[in-house]
């Protein structure tokens, strides 16, 4: 059975509706990301699941608990802040002991389960220092093991890693994702940074427009994308507008005949091409899909190159090709020949 | 010598203003403070010695002590009062949007802007019209006076606690809530520490105001129930000894000992 079920959830604020019918069921101990451009909905829905945004309709249920109508001080979800929310007139050790104090814990263990939060976060010796007196970094830490003290049922995190710098980031995403496997939590992670949640992610949900797009892992979702906004939100894709002449037939706007095995029925229709799976020069030969590109643009990218291309005066697209030994990048204006496989195309009702 | 390092005419001018205002606010409390330690019993300059038999005399006086207590009293009850309702008043118009929420907030400014001879006025008509309606003592009882006092105190707790609510972070009273506080102990908790300087300030601002109101509570004080600043009003009327600046001295020192002692939890050069 799902850690947490969330069913149907809705939120509309007066005639706009923010999040639309999304479903998700988490397994116990499961890491799911929340993934989706800003202003898609995730915080709002990560709030209903914490019990301060009263959803206008669905069903939220932490194990065999529905949760929906309950208030968030008896929801038992650990929610860490985006802008972490310590409590400023208190010390370090008082904001983790604070959820202890409200379960009404025995003071006699409160002291030991303070210092093991503070240890499990890399803060053991901070217990005096109040939230004005540390870095971003830790700080946030401190919002974590404030969090994971309480022994929460799932554990909420909305943008957790937003405020701190590049370097540290990567850093801290590893700690809390091995922190999280080690205390088998069941995690829902807001972000709308797509390699963040690459990295951390047993699952991902996408959003966008308050609906959810695809949910699956990360192979499922960038092998096969559900739509043409997931294709293009997660990794890059090249957008081909056409129509399906038949099956396994496809014609772009500009007119030339593509072979796609996942072309059936007839109509207008996008194709979606991965750069990678674009071949240039001699590793073209012998594909389905062989033409000539007039080069617009390359960029060099250390251990990839992007070149953009135009196949026609209606068909542009991006290559990524590995920067192989040895090999030069095409100048703009020159002409290359690039192709692909037959089965390497995927299918999407063409948008206006 | 160059152009920066002359210090410039204006400022000059502005110390210079600055100085003089210091002064003419410092002036009146440095005499009274003087005068207070003459020995002769008719103030003149110069002072024909100095002694401290005027403490006594002040510290003997009935009216003056009674008065005191009555003040302390009325001070005290009234500040608790416009704690408990001022608080609540800032957190709702600061936080919710409430109808003419604007002019409720002006109004609850109005009893510091209003002529405390107006305001006495108002209280005075008011409180006889209650006696006659409730057959209930109001005019001259302590209760009258606490309410009335409670009207000045007021809009020292709103504007002071409202200043400090602006920049407060509610998402820390989230945070409190998911890690299982009800409202009440997240208002307790989280919500009141973060704002004890308002609190605090407005509380002091509410309580030297009472302590010192003298136009108003004129009209409100019965028989044989003076607050200080009328107690002293009357003995000047009879005599000019430096009773009455003895007196003041103490008040000066008790509020000059509040305030420091204020600002050493919260800055109150901070909050004002
Ligand atoms: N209280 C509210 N009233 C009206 N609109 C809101 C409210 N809260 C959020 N929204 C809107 O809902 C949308 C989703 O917001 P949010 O969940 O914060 O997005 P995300 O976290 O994905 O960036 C935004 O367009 C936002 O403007
Ligand atoms: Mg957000």
């Amino acid at each position: 059975m799902a850690r947490l079920a969330i069913e149907h959830l809705r939120k509309s604020y007066g005639d706009v509706t923010v999040v639309d019918d999304v479903t998700i069921d988490i397994a116990e101990g499961e890491f799911l990301v929340l993934l989706g451009p800003s202003g898609c909905g995730k915080t709002t829905t990560l709030r209903m699941v914490a019990g301060f945004v009263p959803p206008s309709a669905g069903k939220i249920a932490i194990g065999p608990r529905d949760v929906t109508g309950l208030p968030p001080w008896k929801r038992n979800c650990g929610l860490v802040f985006q802008s972490y929310a310590l409590f400023p007139h208190m010390t370090v050790a008082e904001n983790v002991a604070f959820g202890l104090e409200m379960r009404k814990t025995p003071k006699a263990d409160r002291g030991p389960r303070v210092a093991e939060a503070l240890r499990l976060v890399q803060l053991t010796g901070f217990d005096t220092r109040y939230p004005r007196q540390l870095s971003g970094g830790q700080q946030q830490r401190v919002a974590l093991a404030r969090a994971l003290a309480m022994e929460p049922d799932v554990l909420l995190l909305d943008e957790p890693l937003s405020n701190l710098d590049a370097k540290l980031r990567q850093e801290v995403r590893v700690e809390i994702r091995e922190l999280q496997r080690k205390l088998g939590l069941t995690t829902i992670m807001v972000t709308h940074d797509q390699e963040e949640a690459l990295t951390m992610a047993d699952r991902l949900v996408v959003m966008e427009g308050g609906k959810v797009r695809q949910i699956g892992t990360q192979r499922e979702l960038y092998e096969k994308p559900a739509d043409r906004f997931v294709a293009g939100f997660i990794g890059r894709s090249a957008f081909v507008d056409g129509r399906i002449e038949g099956d396994g037939r496809f014609r772009s706007k500009g007119g030339l005949e593509i072979a796609c095995a996942a072309a059936t029925g007839a109509g207008p229709a996008t194709l979606a091409l991965r750069p990678e799976r674009i071949a240039v020069g001699s590793d073209a030969e012998g594909l389905a899909n062989r033409f000539s590109a007039r080069v617009e643009h390359a960029a060099y990218l250390g251990a990839l190159l992007d070149i953009h291309v135009s196949l026609s005066e209606h068909d542009r697209m991006l290559l990524q090709i590995p920067n192989r030994q040895g090999f030069v990048e095409p100048r703009p204006g020159e002409t290359i020949a690039i192709g692909w496989a037959g089965d390497a195309g995927l299918i999407y009702p063409l948008q206006s | 010598m160059t152009a920066a390092s002359r210090p410039s005419l204006g400022r000059i001018a502005l110390n210079g203003a600055a100085g003089i205002g210091l002064l003419y606010i410092l002036l009146p409390l440095i005499f009274v403070i003087w005068l207070a330690f003459f020995r002769q019993e008719i103030p003149s300059f110069p002072p024909e010695g100095y002694s401290l038999k005027w403490f006594g005399a002040a510290a003997n006086n009935k009216a003056f002590v009674s008065g005191f207590v009555l003040s302390l009293q009325v001070g005290v009850a009234a500040t608790l009062i416009g704690l408990l309702l001022g608080v609540p008043a800032a957190l709702a118009l600061v936080r919710h949007r409430i109808v003419l929420g604007p002019a409720v907030n002006t109004l609850l400014l109005l009893p510091l802007v209003m002529p405390g001879i107006v305001l006495g006025t108002a209280l005075y008509v008011f409180q006889i019209e209650t006696e006659i309606a409730t057959g209930l003592p109001v005019l001259g009882s302590l209760g009258g006076l606490v309410a009335a006092h409670t009207l000045v105190v007021v809009p020292w707790v709103v504007r002071l606690v409202t200043a400090s609510l602006v920049g407060f972070d509610r998402t820390i009273e989230e945070a409190a809530q998911n890690l299982g506080a009800g409202p009440f102990t997240t208002f307790w908790r989280v919500t009141l520490p973060s704002i004890r300087p308002g609190l605090v300030a407005g509380g002091l601002f509410g309580f030297v105001t009472s302590f010192g109101n003298l136009e108003m509570s004129l009209f409100l004080v019965g028989p044989g129930r003076t607050t200080l600043p009328i107690a002293i009003l009357q003995y000047l009327e009879w005599k000019i000894d430096p009773t009455v600046a003895a007196a003041s001295v103490i008040q000066i020192g008790l509020i000059a000992v509040a305030m420091i002692v204020t600002d050493r939890y919260v800055k109150l050069s901070r909050v004002v």
